[in-house]
């Protein structure tokens, strides 16, 4: 798995981009062929979106898990500091600038493809903080241990939640940030909540 | 006897299209009728519960049950616009006259109408397939379930299988597992996901298998939906025999295409074409969204299925092109040109490829409907 000092498992040194590239995500091109047939970003995929280590160190940083060009660009518009880049045409990849980007999960509850997640790799000594977008009911308490879920759906551990944000309007998006075992960072991606399921 | 309304503007169909068709032409200063079959104005939008994609000029980001919330409440507040919900446009003749039938307190009512523009905006109706096993109570169109769903408060079943793996299956899926509803699999026949990846992933992380190449052999059930059987194709679409999968289910949700709903625009003589990317049968339409029969305009999904934030772009070109028809638009070509370049950017991107090669093919109609 991903560990702090084990950037390679997690598939971003495999795919070549390492600890070396600071700054931006590049604006790739397609989306990989796994992730058209599955739904599931593939390594290659994952490593153009997931900061340097460096970066994913410091602080809370967001991950844009938008691989496809569509036309969508509300991350741009949500964001108050400027790190997401303006869009020259309305279907380009969204670009952050790592930098400016300081994780606090505006862009995370505005993303209609529920595609952007805030990491902070290193919360504690032990453990990991993500920022995720979850709409079903009920919402978890804070403090709550609830399962921490891959990008497949499957149980892969524990999460403890330390803040739940719920939108000022009924309609938006709540943002559930959780506390992970540290090399789950860049893995969980969802959570279940016992009481079951339901739309919020 | 029911007396002719003589609207300037009729628009039928008041959904995403619609509304903002009758907004462009009521700005204008022009009278529009608005009809819809429905009690509520929204179109497909009442039932969807996401976040649109798109940008902030067509509610990016933007639930579509609040989008038809806000176009409601300008439709409904603007002097120029008069609604009538409820009512089903029933045909039209060749003098330029719509019925209509109207339900009132359970009883019904003839209406006319003579409008001097008609702007089309009907949607379109979901696409069947054909397998042993369709006519079980269980099977649905997916738009039937979400109907259910988001519109009515019930729950369609306790677990389903989803067939069609396009934005609509993908959505829905999701809505399924908010409504409390297990979905078992979301079954596609084409060897690649069809909708966006920001929608796969999202269903994926319930979960949820996506299974390309696969297609719904046979539903079984004795009463009703008890199992669905599923097996993969090959590149011809033919299911191979060994690769069946069962899956207990007692909702099976179809969201396999749309076709445009276009019964009007035929009785009116348009020329129509049939376009595979666009649905199957469409009007031929110009960059005004004018058919081939003039006064007559079309948008949204009737003129070609296609996402509603192109939806509502395309309506208030349409809207505006039938008031500026009238004379009552004199900055048509500034605010239609902006618009269309707001539809061109929508469809610019790698999901808009399919609508742009429709659109190719329509266009090569159009130069046989100039040329006879
Ligand atoms: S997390 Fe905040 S600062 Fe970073 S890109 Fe999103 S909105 Fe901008
Ligand atoms: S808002 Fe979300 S889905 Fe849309 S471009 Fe930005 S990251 Fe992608």
């Amino acid at each position: 798995m991903f560990g702090p000092d084990d950037a390679s498992a997690a598939g971003v040194a495999a795919a070549g981009r390492g600890d070396t590239v600071a700054g931006t995500v590049a604006p790739a091109g397609a989306a990989s062929g796994q992730l058209r047939r599955t739904g599931l970003p593939a390594v290659e995929d994952l490593a153009r979106v997931i900061p340097p280590q460096e970066v994913r160190r410091r602080g809370p940083v967001a991950v844009f898990e938008c691989f496809e060009r569509i036309p969508c660009d509300p991350c741009y518009w949500s964001c108050k500091r400027g790190a997401v880049k303006p869009f020259g045409d309305i279907n380009d990849l969204p670009e952050v600038d790592w930098e400016r980007c300081n994780g606090c999960g505006l862009c995370v509850a505005a993303c209609p493809g529920l595609a952007i997640f805030v990491v902070h790799e290193g919360y504690t000594d032990t453990t990991s903080l993500i920022k995720l977008p979850y709409e079903f009911l009920p919402l978890p308490e804070v403090g709550q241990v609830v399962g921490a879920l891959d990008r497949e759906g499957t149980r892969v551990g524990e999460a403890r939640v330390v803040r739940v944000q719920k939108p000022r309007e009924k309609v938006g998006t709540p943002v559930v940030w959780i506390e992970v075992e540290r090399d789950l960072a860049h893995v969980v991606r969802n959570i279940a909540v016992a009481g079951g399921e339901r739309g919020e | 006897m029911a007396a002719v309304l003589n609207p300037q503007v009729m628009v039928v169909g008041a959904g995403p299209a619609g509304m903002s068709a009758a907004l462009a032409a009521a700005d204008c200063g022009v009278k529009v009728l608005l009809v819809d079959f429905f009690s509520q104005p929204g179109g497909q939008l009442v039932k969807q519960t996401h976040k649109f994609f798109g940008s902030r000029g067509q509610y990016a980001g933007v639930r579509g049950i609040e989008i038809a919330r806000i176009l409601g409440e300008k439709v409904r507040s603007h002097p120029h616009i008069e609604m009538l919900l409820d009512t089903q446009v029933l045909g039209y003749y060749p003098d330029g006259v719509l019925t209509m039938e109207r339900s009132v307190d359970g009883d019904s009512e003839y209406l006319k109408a003579r409008p001097r523009r008609l702007v089309v905006c009907a949607g379109a109706s979901e696409k069947p397939l054909a397998f042993p096993g369709n006519d079980l109570p269980g099977v649905y169109g997916a738009g039937a379930v979400q109907t259910l769903m988001n519109v009515h408060g019930v729950m369609p079943g306790r677990r389903a299988v989803m067939v069609g793996a396009g934005n609509i299956g993908l959505i829905i899926s999701y809505q399924l597992r908010q409504a409390g509803v297990e979905v078992a699999a979301v079954v596609e026949a084409a060897p690649v996901i069809g909708g966006y990846a920001v929608h796969a992933s999202k269903i994926r992380r319930l979960g949820i298998p996506i299974l390309t190449s696969h297609s719904v052999k046979e539903a079984h059930g004795e009463r009703e939906l008890e199992a669905v059987t599923v097996w993969r194709v090959d590149e011809r679409w033919q299911g191979i025999p060994g690769t069946e999968r069962r899956f207990e289910a007692d909702v099976l949700c179809l969201a396999v295409g749309l076709s445009p709903l276009a019964e009007l625009l035929w009785q009116a003589g348009c020329r129509m074409a049939y376009v595979p990317e666009l649905g199957g049968h469409v009007p031929w339409h110009d960059e005004h969204q004018q058919t081939s029969v003039p006064g007559i305009f079309v948008a949204g999904d009737a003129a070609g299925v296609e996402e509603a934030s192109s939806a509502m772009v395309a309506g208030r070109i349409a809207g505006l092109a039938a008031a500026a028809s009238l004379g009552a638009c004199p900055r048509y070509r500034e605010l239609a040109g902006e618009a269309r370049a707001q539809l061109e950017a929508l469809r610019a991107g790698p999901p808009g490829e399919k609508i742009r090669r429709g659109l190719t093919r329509l266009e090569e109609v159009g130069r046989r409907v100039r040329a006879g």
